[in-house]
């Protein structure tokens, strides 16, 4: 039985059934199954076998996308169990993300979020249009190794400057790591302004966040 | 040197991508979007006129339902054919249904050097050699803003942007750059003064103006404020769609056909709305997303399939199209970039989009290559030939001329030949050089289109813009950024 739930969520991740997902979750707690042992022996190797799909191109982003939203969704019946027993899960890194001031594009923001969600980190996405001073106050307050600043317009990436001065003046900028993307951002400008960390697409944002980390 | 435009018109080719039952499926598809999905315009300025014309507003989410008689209704407003002005009148561009112009692309953030080939940021003296470039040659009808004046403040970089591209060139200018109604109405004061008046640049408008539409099924504030403004001055108004499949559109392409034609057809009713008659134009570059990485592709055959069918939603709307061609993903001018940019540019001319976009700019519209530039020239060059088509006529049937070579004869010392040889196509930049000549130098299309470049930037220096008016620009300019400060 308990072999056989872990197969079922497992599977429910790989096929994209969140729904199925959160069923199975709720079926196995009412079992009585610790929740570090659902993570561990049903969710996580789901993810596992999506990621290796992902990397050898069987699958594309909505398949991953679709996983990611059945696992967060499990992981919300889980985190107050866990909390209950005092456990929690480890975490690849703190990352606060968002879209600049005076820009509103949303989508690669998110993708990058997901992607970063799906591989372990914890995530803190505030939206688009994002006042510099709410990114410093949530760095401050998530305490984040990671701060994601996106920009989609050649008028907006200069806010990746104004941030990055406004955490020096916070006294944070040797706290947290900076990440820089967009479409009009380069390499260049993102050493130029002195960011940590560059990617012109989500799966290289992922692996230079584990760079970022250490963890690479 | 260059007072004359090549454009395609009168083309012997065409091609069916839509039957009108399909365009009709689509049309009713997209009302029923507007009237019961709605379209978001953050903006108060669009919501209250919106509402005041009777669309349903809900002020919370900004999200205006339009029914759709009303779409149909002030779309009609929409006049069907105008011109767009340049400085010099010889260089004008009637867009009247039966011509396609090429423009060049933007907005791009890196220039790759003529002449040292390095690849760095873009600055406004770029733009203006690049629109120096532009103005000699003669595929190339009007301007974009090809790339960013990074080196000029963000608040009034727009309005740089627009004297980079006016001190050295009289063609039409269409920028893409205004997203904010402070920075619009400087601009038009900057082509009222070069068209000598407001009332002046409303018959002869120098300037037209692109804005983006934020997909899916949304629009900028700024860019529908900066449209509004415009559309009041009477200078040509597009917004763009570049829904793209699979991520800020369905996956599938008749589908994103829709979302796309529901934002744009949104915002043209409301520059209707606020300013009846007013000339607007439709705007596309729908793509299709890499759904292995997200990445937005610039190429490939979804691209192409809509710069074809656009154009007959477009016309179906009796509205002129600016469509996004060319505008490569490649990184190098390279097969990639050759086969995209021919293909767009074909298809999108086969159905005789009016304006289309896309020279010069490698790696998706982001970094500008001055041999792209003069490559995308020759495959408009090819494409300016093949859409005359085969022209059969007593003339082209040369049976006189048949009869007098005959059989094991040759056609090189007829008369026939000598009269009618000036219409076939010489290539600037294929190589049909025998073999071992190419071998001495290996040198080819990208050399030379590189060196053509060169030499324009060095010999050519149009009559530049005269003094005062110069001037004048650089007043508005400056007062704005007074403001600003």
């Amino acid at each position: 039985m308990t072999s056989e739930i872990f197969q079922k969520l497992s599977e429910s991740l790989v096929m994209g059934e969140p729904d199925a997902t959160v069923e199975l979750t709720r079926q196995a707690l009412a079992a009585g199954i610790e929740p570090m042992t659902i993570i561990q022996e049903g969710l996580m190797p789901g993810m596992t076998i999506v990621g290796d799909k992902f990397s050898s191109g069987e699958y594309f982003l909505p398949d991953l996308i679709i996983a990611a939203e059945g696992m967060q969704r499990a992981m919300e019946l889980l985190e107050p169990e866990l909390h209950a027993r005092q456990q929690a899960i480890e975490s690849a890194g703190t990352v606060v993300i968002g879209t600049v001031k005076g820009d509103i594009h949303e989508i690669g923001k998110s993708l990058v979020a997901t992607m970063l969600s799906a591989n372990g980190f914890k995530v803190f996405d505030l939206g688009v249009d994002v006042p510099t001073t709410k990114f410093i106050e949530k760095v401050k307050e998530t305490g984040a190794n990671i701060l994601g600043l996106s920009a989609l317009l050649t008028t907006t990436m200069t806010v990746q400057r104004d941030v990055l001065e406004a955490l020096k003046s916070a006294g944070l900028r040797d706290q947290v790591k900076v990440m820089v993307g967009g479409a009009p951002v380069t390499r260049k400008w993102a050493a130029d302004i002195g960011a940590d960390g560059y990617a012109e697409d989500a799966i290289g944002a992922v692996q230079v966040a584990r760079q970022l980390m250490g963890k690479a | 040197m260059s007072q004359k435009i090549k454009s395609i018109h009168s083309p012997k080719l065409s091609l069916n991508i839509l039957t009108p039952e399909e365009v009709r499926q689509i049309h009713t598809a997209t009302l029923d979007v507007i009237e019961s999905v709605g379209v978001r315009f953050p903006s108060e300025k669009a919501l209250d006129i919106l509402e005041a014309h009777g669309a349903q507003v809900n002020r919370e989410t900004m999200v205006a339902r339009i029914p759709g008689h009303l779409v149909e209704e002030y779309l009609a407003k929409a006049p069907p054919a105008y011109t767009l002005a340049a400085l010099d009148p010889a260089l004008d561009l009637p867009l009247d249904g039966n011509h396609s112009y090429l423009g060049t692309d933007g907005c791009g953030v890196e220039i790759i050097d003529a002449f040292s080939g390095e690849r760095r940021m873009t600055t406004k003296q770029d733009l203006s050699d690049v629109a120096r470039v532009a103005d000699y040659l003669e595929a190339i009808a009007f301007h974009w803003i090809p790339i960013s004046a990074q080196d000029c403040p963000p608040a009034s970089r727009s309005l740089h942007e627009l004297e980079a591209v006016w001190r050295v060139s009289k063609k039409h200018l269409q920028t893409e750059s205004i997203v904010s109604a402070r920075e619009m109405r400087a601009g038009v004061a900057m082509a009222a003064a070069l068209a000598g008046g407001s009332e002046a640049l409303r018959q002869r408008p120098v300037l037209s103006i692109m804005q983006c539409t934020t997909s899916p099924l949304g629009q900028d504030g700024g860019s529908l404020e900066a449209g509004l403004v415009a559309a009041e001055a009477g200078l040509p108004v597009g917004f763009m769609t570049m829904a793209s499949c699979g991520s800020t559109g369905p996956v599938t392409l008749a589908g994103n056909l829709v979302v796309g034609n529901a934002e744009v057809l949104a915002a043209l009713v409301l520059m209707e709305m606020a300013a009846p008659g007013c000339p607007v134009y439709y705007a596309a570059a729908q793509t299709a997303t890499d759904l292995r990485t997200g990445a937005y592709t610039g190429g490939g055959p979804e691209d192409y399939l809509f710069g074809a069918a656009t154009n007959v939603l477009a016309d179906f709307y009796n509205i002129p199209l600016s469509m996004g061609a060319f505008a490569t993903g490649a990184k190098e001018p390279d097969w990639q970039a050759a086969l995209d940019n021919s293909l767009s540019a074909f298809m999108a001319v086969s159905t005789l989009s009016d304006m289309l976009l896309g020279a010069g700019l490698l790696h998706g519209s982001r970094i500008l290559s001055y041999e792209m530039l003069l490559m995308d020239a020759e495959i408009w060059s090819i494409l300016e030939s093949m859409f005359q088509g085969i022209v059969v006529n007593e003339e082209t049937l040369a049976l006189d001329a048949i009869r007098e070579v005959g059989p094991m004869g040759n056609f090189l010392s007829h008369r026939h030949t000598r009269r009618n040889m000036r219409q076939r196509w010489l290539p600037t930049l294929l190589d049909r050089r025998p073999y071992n000549v190419w071998e001495e130098k290996r040198d080819g299309a990208r050399q030379w289109a590189r060196e053509k470049a060169q030499q324009i930037l060095k010999e050519y220096h149009p009559e530049p813009l005269e003094d005062g008016l110069a001037q004048e620009l650089r007043a508005i300019i400056a007062s704005l950024e007074m403001e600003t400060k």
